[in-house]
């Protein structure tokens, strides 16, 4: 993108009735973001343009969207890192059904949070406190860094092509948390027939799409479901491993 | 005629959803209240997200020297006194268990070497007391909270504004909204509303706050018949980002400083030496050697960079206006320098990606280039220290919204704690105030004007749009009632914002019903200028310098002003000021800020 050159968007603007792209052109500023940019037409061009965002600081996960074809978090994709050719093409995330123009109706990941049994940590130390060591917790720390800003979900060809596939399916956002819990040092709760079952882990062929399209770079695939998926072989035919793990707070 | 709206009862609603909100709604529902909580964004979007450093408690796990008294002691200087005493001491005295409680939730802060709750160094604390996760904290409470929230049988309204409350002979009746995918409009119909919409940072042009932060709660609580106090105090935290320009005002994490980062000006002097006021000269260190030390020996003194927020915000502003800033009309805040590369990515993981993200530099090679940013609002609705009622029955308030906590400046560290505490509490209390109060029913004309309310912008002829008011409304906030203020310069805001409010009532919105920003946007600016002159008119009234509000007319702190708050009210329509005595702190507390 060359300076005082005016950038031209590309934006999808419809319903689920139907829709089409439509050009605006922005004046580009150092450092611009997408998010700028498509807050620029709106505040000039197009005020009633839909866009999802909170912070823009890559911090909440609200804004994200497809840019030329690659899902991104708006608020950190500078307008630099772009090809200098051609506009800027920015479409809604194609696996959660559209409200208007960059809103997606992303309720199906809300529903999926709330079939995952809580955290129920066992006892306390005999003291009355609570003790666990920061070498194992590292990798649940790793999890806890989403930002629920369901790129993942969006990309995992397991519901993007299939929608069918979605209620028998968490898909990746929440296999790290059922990660996350099932890692945990204090848990206590078994949700290995959960995670066969109605998470459908199994569907997973480890492609890593989603591990590709994190803002927060958590290997979703290699540290979270693989590890996963042997824990729930393991269980299933050893449930007495199962037992010995969450007695002893091991993660290995 | 009357506007079509779909109604629900409950016995609490909770509007807003960033840790405060959640925490009352996950207790209202914990004492049998059918409970709601409505928030403008998705369920965990709110800005408790973005808080980094941590939350403040006197754990005791890394300094056992620490306890709630020092916490209380350090708050209350902190706050520059004009804090509510007992308010600060049920916070100091509740903050560990509050912390606690959230490692049953599931939350995992970094640990010690005995496997506790890690505590870090932060500004205006004597000792590492913050409990943290890298410097991704609010991250860790807003998701612990919600993962909580979403088992205990509270129906959430996610993307829906509150617009108004309802009233029933002066007491709260319920609340008027509308969902901002459809368009649609909501009544709640209850008993108590628990208000914790969080700050009014989008009223100024560089913030470190997201677009939430229009102050809607400020207007929801004038409008009902509310009290506020101390809305002069506006917190600019030191350390913004001023590069590149979309980037500007985006929080630099205080933990910086409290993991061993200093502040340079354009001749690489560490200049907070220069400007350690007399009110903490006697706690802070006056040789780089002995701030040095203090990182591993709390028997030295706190290094300057690490003196609160207000103080730190005006040296900066001196050294930028004397001419030693940096290239983008900064300061330099330098760590690169200071820590090995492998600290600082583990620490400071978040600010390391954001400056490498945002603006190409890497800051284990390169110091940053910082301005003060808007921050948070000491200020709020008046509360009860115990229970957090507002001065309207049926109406509570607690976090950022609610006021005398914090005093005329906020510690860092102190925030997502006060939103456990008095989260909690006001849950407790709301759900415990349904229980007994009688009936009440929001009047149908009230109904009928809120909504009339809320189309008149399709209506509008010739009208401009609102993202013109919104833009003019943050320039002149900046300009004039910014961290620096005089008299004139905001007598020329109030005459401003008289203009705004004219081409306000004339803005259009354009297009459907359904999630039109446009249409949100009228609303909030409604809230950004009830904001704007509420801050505006409190701090004329305060003829002083103390805290989060400096006045160039008036330098000196004036022990006078440090008796009473300022008030202000609406009364047929009109914003009115008062001043009201702050209540006088028992004797074996005032003993506690003599100890250093």
């Amino acid at each position: 993108m060359k300076a005082g050159d005016k950038v031209t968007l590309r934006v999808w603007r419809g319903t689920r009735a139907g829709g089409a792209f439509q050009e605006y052109e922005v004046e580009p500023a150092p450092g611009m973001v997408v998010l700028d940019a498509l807050r620029q037409a709106q505040a000039a061009q197009a005020p009633d343009l839909a866009i999802r965002w909170n912070c823009k600081a890559g911090k909440c996960g609200s804004c994200s969207a497809e840019v030329n074809g690659r899902p991104v978090l708006t608020c950190m994709t500078r307008l630099e890192e772009l090809p200098e050719e051609g506009p800027v093409t920015v479409a809604p995330m194609k696996t959660f059904p559209l409200i208007k123009d960059l809103v997606t109706d992303v309720s199906w990941n809300y529903a999926k949070a709330k079939e995952i049994p809580p955290f129920a940590p066992g006892p306390k130390d005999p003291d009355g406190k609570r003790r666990m060591y920061q070498e194992d917790v590292e990798r649940i720390q790793e999890f806890r860094k989403c930002i629920e800003c369901f790129l993942c979900q969006n990309v995992c060809h397991v519901i993007r092509d299939h929608p069918e596939n979605k209620p028998a399916f968490s898909g990746p956002r929440f296999f790290i948390h059922l990660a996350n819990l099932d890692m945990h040092p204090w848990d206590t709760a078994d949700r290995t027939a959960l995670i066969r079952e109605q998470a459908g882990l199994g569907f997973c062929n480890i492609t890593k799409c989603c591990s590709d399209v994190c803002p927060e770079k958590i290997h979703i695939t290699d540290n979270g479901i693989i590890p996963l998926k042997e824990r729930v072989v393991d269980n299933y035919y050893d449930p007495i491993l199962w037992l010995w793990r969450k007695v002893t707070g091991r993660t290995k | 005629m009357a506007t079509p709206y779909a109604a629900h009862d409950y016995d609490v609603v909770v509007i807003g959803a960033g840790g405060a909100g959640l925490r009352a709604a996950i207790e209202a529902a914990a004492q049998g209240a059918r409970t709601a909580l409505v928030c403008k964004s998705l369920l965990g979007k709110a800005h408790t997200v973005m808080a980094e450093g941590g939350a403040a408690a006197a754990l005791g796990n890394v300094w056992p020297e620490d306890t709630w008294q020092v916490h209380f002691r350090d708050t209350m200087r902190g706050g520059k006194l004009l804090n509510n005493w007992r308010m600060v001491e049920i916070y100091t005295r509740e903050a560990p268990d509050r912390v606690l409680e959230l490692e049953e939730y599931g939350a995992v802060f970094d640990r010690t070497p005995a496997g506790l709750i890690s505590q870090r160094d932060f500004g205006g604390h004597r000792y590492a007391r913050l409990a943290h996760v890298g410097d991704r904290t609010g991250l860790e409470i807003i998701r612990t909270l919600q993962y909580k929230l979403i088992h205990m049988g509270v129906d959430v309204f996610m993307e829906t504004t509150v617009t108004r409350l309802l009233t029933d002979a002066g007491r709260i009746a319920g609340a008027f909204g509308y969902r901002r995918d459809t368009g649609e409009f909501l009544v709640f119909r209850t008993k108590a509303v628990v208000l914790a919409t969080g700050g009014f940072g989008k009223v100024w042009k560089y913030t470190s706050m997201s677009w939430e932060s229009t102050g809607d709660g400020i207007a929801l609580a004038l409008d009902a018949g509310a009290d506020l106090i101390d809305t002069e105090m506006v917190q600019f935290h030191p350390t913004g980002m001023v590069w590149p320009p979309g980037a500007r005002g985006i929080l630099v994490t205080e933990g910086v400083r409290g993991d061993g980062g200093v502040l340079r000006n354009s001749e690489g002097r560490r200049f907070m030496f220069d400007h350690i006021p007399e009110f903490f000269k006697e706690e802070t260190a006056e040789t780089e050697a002995e701030a040095d030390r203090w990182y591993t020996d709390k028997k030295n003194r706190r290094p300057p960079e690490l003196i609160p927020r207000d103080e730190v915000t005006r040296a900066i502003y001196a050294e930028v206006k004397a001419g030693r800033g940096s290239p983008h009309g900064g300061v330099f805040l330098d760590i690169a320098t200071r820590r090995s590369p492998d600290y600082i990515r583990k620490r400071l993981p978040s600010m390391y990606h954001q400056f490498m993200e945002l603006a190409g530099v890497d800051i284990t090679r390169e110091p940053m280039e910082v301005y003060p940013t808007c921050h948070y609002s000491m200020g709020g609705v008046r509360v009860d220290p115990e229970t957090e009622a507002g001065t309207v029955p049926g109406l509570f308030a607690a976090g950022e919204l609610a006021a005398g906590l914090h005093g005329a400046n906020r510690l860092g560290g102190n925030s997502l704690t006060d939103i456990l505490v008095f989260g909690r509490r006001a849950g407790l209390y709301a759900a415990q105030y349904a229980r007994t109060a009688g009936g009440a029913a929001p009047a149908a004309e009230q109904i009928d004007d809120a909504a009339q309310d809320l189309l008149a912008p399709f209506a509008a002829s010739g009208g401009e749009s609102p993202y013109a008011i919104q833009a003019d409304l943050q320039e002149v906030m900046q300009e004039h009632v910014g961290i620096y203020r005089d008299e004139a310069g905001m007598r020329a805001a109030l005459t401003k914002i008289d203009a705004l409010k004219i081409r306000a009532r004339a803005v259009r919105a354009e297009g459907p019903r359904e999630y039109n920003p446009g249409w949100h946007a009228t609303r909030d600016l409604y809230s950004m200028l009830t904001v704007a002159e509420v801050v505006t008119r409190a701090a004329l009234e305060r003829r002083e310098t103390r805290g989060g509000h400096s006045r160039t007319d008036y330098p000196q702190t004036d022990p006078e002003w440090g008796r009473v708050n300022v008030v202000v009210r609406k009364l047929r329509g009109e914003l009115v000021l008062d001043r009201v005595p702050i209540p006088e702190m028992p004797a074996e507390l005032r003993a506690l800020l003599e100890v250093t």
